[in-house]
């Protein structure tokens, strides 16, 4: 499946000070029982978002009129806890495109990676920046480059991002990692037999 | 001589089929184990590639994310999780893949009948999509959780693709007190560096106190790597590991075996081999541990205050506190020891073996619960739970008022019926505290099995220790 490309994004941002959110907030695992890929943005943040009856709880960030966008800015250690790609899922599904955090959980990192979703990893201070420049103006609007890895904001505050070379070629040309390791059917099939 | 390596160098470096400048590692997976939950998107994009899968002994299925623990006989009531079992058989069918779907003698939860049955071997790599593949480590093999996008490159290529992690040694040395086990040990750990403290690493988890453990219990050390950020946990293999796999339904047998664990004997880390980072802890220190918040990090000792803000180390982690405290219903700077619960689930990958289950039937033995709380067992596979009903366990259980019930993950994520009701206290012998983990509001405490059962006797969170000490 390739996917869609990426590479520069110019957006307003929602902001989720909330260190430790874990996959579990992200989409709630009762919501796990679809076999698609498809409509899991409805349950993002589930449980923040709606109360039991189901109704939009005004105070979640996600049901502000006073911010959108393709950017998701959180707290530390975004996206801990279980393996659930459905995470990434849930949230490209919504409809961002990058999340902005000063540390992301491994796994899911790489699952963001393969979704066509953007972690950004930015250091504390550019972090809290980030999270002042939008609470002062929701509308500020900011600036992702892949191709030459930084973030920017209005006032020409900037940082660059690391990201590894193969995984930005596959974001900046839709790659998966499945096209490449079917292209080493035959060294596997090969190493397989030595096992 | 080369240069001295790590348990974890050589096991990975064995499984490298390509390296490429600038390209992450192409990993060989020796063993896959998929469940109902984050195959099926693997399995459908397989079929519009219209690829089959690479080398279908090395994959293994099993319901229990989803599937109810009453009545297993009868159909799935709700829907959406009979669709979701229902769509993997049929794609195990389809693809030719051993299934041990509900009402199999073999079923369970994926982590605990691996090694159960001899499939979690050690020297291998073994990849699952869920995140608590660790648990495998305790044999001495590199086992991490994957997202669906890599369940459907192990279907297809029986690789994924990796950068290799750091490593990090973590030792525990001595004696541990009465009454603390194996789950005390990695929630002090865990509550030590902190809920992303690992993250970037593999650990291996060594020291006398460690190997002094049965593999059952490393088991439950190596399951919660993933809580404090790891990929990973794994522990070398001894006597102890090879003692358990012997015999084992699908390990190698008789003169076989014997020439696997000569080959298993060299999987140690060389001396002077170089860890990314080290840390050591003293078995005596650890007391039986509890959580109070809403990530495995946020754990005392029972008979500790919860903190206060001021006592926090981090400034950055004050807002995430006090928003779990609240929701949590908790005080900063109070006790936990003798808060009422409501629910007590033993259960999950983490503890629901047998020997959990042994565990808390000799707190429980001749003792009945107290009325305030309700108890279920969920043992973690059915060769558990057959093997507690031929030690009689089932009737200690049932003279306590405790509920046995059939195996699956059940109350550990409450995708089934089993959820615990909002605002209701659970003590937990699981591995996740978060918001909502056990049912939509649910508040959890996480505790080692000993402690569980001493909760579910007295009806509040307990030192376990007054109860042993009481000559029980
Ligand atoms: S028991 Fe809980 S943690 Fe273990 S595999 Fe099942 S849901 Fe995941």
């Amino acid at each position: 499946m390739s996917k869609e490309k990426f590479i520069t994004l110019q957006s307003t941002a929602v902001p989720l000070a909330v260190e430790n959110i874990d996959t579990d907030q992200i989409i709630p695992a009762r919501f796990l029982k679809a076999t698609t890929r498809e409509g899991f943005g409805e349950n993002l943040f589930r449980d923040w978002r709606y109360d039991g009856d189901g109704k939009p709880k005004a105070e979640f960030v996600l049901n502000k009129s006073t911010f959108s966008g393709k950017i998701l800015v959180a707290g530390k250690n975004f996206g801990c806890g279980s393996s659930r790609e459905h995470a990434a899922w849930a949230l490209y599904d919504f409809g961002f495109r990058v999340v902005i955090s000063s540390f992301f959980a491994d796994i899911f990192k790489n699952n963001a990676l393969n979704n066509a979703l953007l972690p950004i990893q930015v250091s504390d201070a550019f972090l809290k920046k980030i999270f002042a420049a939008i609470e002062v103006n929701p509308s500020t609007f900011i600036e992702v480059n892949l191709e030459n890895q930084f973030i920017k904001l209005p006032d020409g505050a900037k940082e660059s991002f690391d990201i590894n070379p193969y995984k930005k070629a596959c974001m900046i040309n839709g790659h998966d990692d499945i096209d490449y390791l079917l292209s080493l059917n035959d060294e596997i099939r090969e190493f397989d037999l030595t096992q | 001589m080369s240069k001295p390596k790590t348990l974890f160098d050589k096991i990975w470096d064995a499984h490298v089929v390509k390296q490429k400048e600038g390209y992450p590692d192409v990993l060989f997976i020796d063993r896959h184990f998929i469940h109902e939950v984050t195959s099926p998107q693997a399995f459908d994009g397989l079929r519009k590639k219209n690829i089959p899968v690479f080398n279908t002994k090395r994959t293994t299925a099993t319901a229990d994310h989803n599937v109810p623990t009453k009545d297993q006989h009868l159909p799935i009531k709700e829907a959406l999780s009979r669709h979701q079992v229902e769509t993997l058989r049929k794609n195990c069918a389809e693809f030719g893949i051993e299934l041990y779907d509900l009402g199999h003698p073999f079923q369970g939860i994926v982590h605990i009948i691996g090694p159960e049955l001899g499939l979690t071997l050690p020297g291998m790599t073994i990849v699952c999509g869920d995140s608590h593949t660790s648990t495998h480590g305790a044999f001495g093999n590199i086992a991490f959780g994957i997202g669906t996008s890599e369940v459907e490159q192990v279907l297809a290529t029986q690789c994924v693709l990796q950068y290799k992690p750091k490593t990090m040694r973590i030792e525990v040395n001595g004696k541990l007190g009465h009454g603390v086990v194996a789950k005390d040990i990695i929630l002090y750990i865990i509550s030590k560096i902190s809920a992303s403290g690992a993250t970037g690493y593999f650990v291996e988890y060594a020291g006398s106190a460690i190997e002094n453990l049965s593999m059952e219990a490393r088991m439950t050390i190596c399951n919660m790597s993933i809580e404090m950020g790891a990929r990973g946990g794994l522990i070398a293999p001894d006597e102890t590991t090879f003692n358990y796999i012997r015999g084992r339904k699908f390990a190698p047998q008789g003169e076989a075996f014997e020439q696997h664990v000569e080959q298993w004997k060299k999987l140690k880390t060389d001396e002077g081999a170089v860890y990314d980072k080290v840390l050591t802890y003293d078995a005596a220190d650890i007391a039986p541990m509890i959580t109070y918040g809403t990530n495995p990090g946020m754990g005392i000792r029972v008979t500790d205050r919860i903190p206060t803000e001021n006592e926090l180390k981090e400034i950055n982690e004050k807002t995430s506190f006090s928003k779990s405290l609240e929701y949590m219903g908790l005080e900063p700077g109070s006790q936990l020891l003798g808060k009422s619960v409501d629910f007590v689930f033993i259960g999950s990958c983490t503890n629901a073996r047998i020997e959990d289950l042994r565990l808390v039937a000799s707190i429980v033995k001749g003792k009945k619960k107290s009325p305030n709380v309700e108890v279920w067992v969920v043992p973690g596979s059915k060769q558990v739970e057959e093997q507690a009903r031929k030690e009689g366990l089932d009737k200690i259980f049932e003279e306590a008022g405790f509920e046995l019930r059939g195996p699956g993950c059940s109350a550990c994520l409450g995708m089934n019926e089993d959820k615990i009701p909002a605002g209701k206290y659970c003590i937990s012998t699981s591995n996740r505290n978060f918001e909502g983990r056990q049912g939509p509001k649910s508040r959890t405490f996480l505790a080692s099995p000993l402690s569980a059962a001493a909760a579910a006797i007295t009806g509040k969170v307990t030192d376990v220790r007054e109860l042993l000490a009481d000559g029980s």
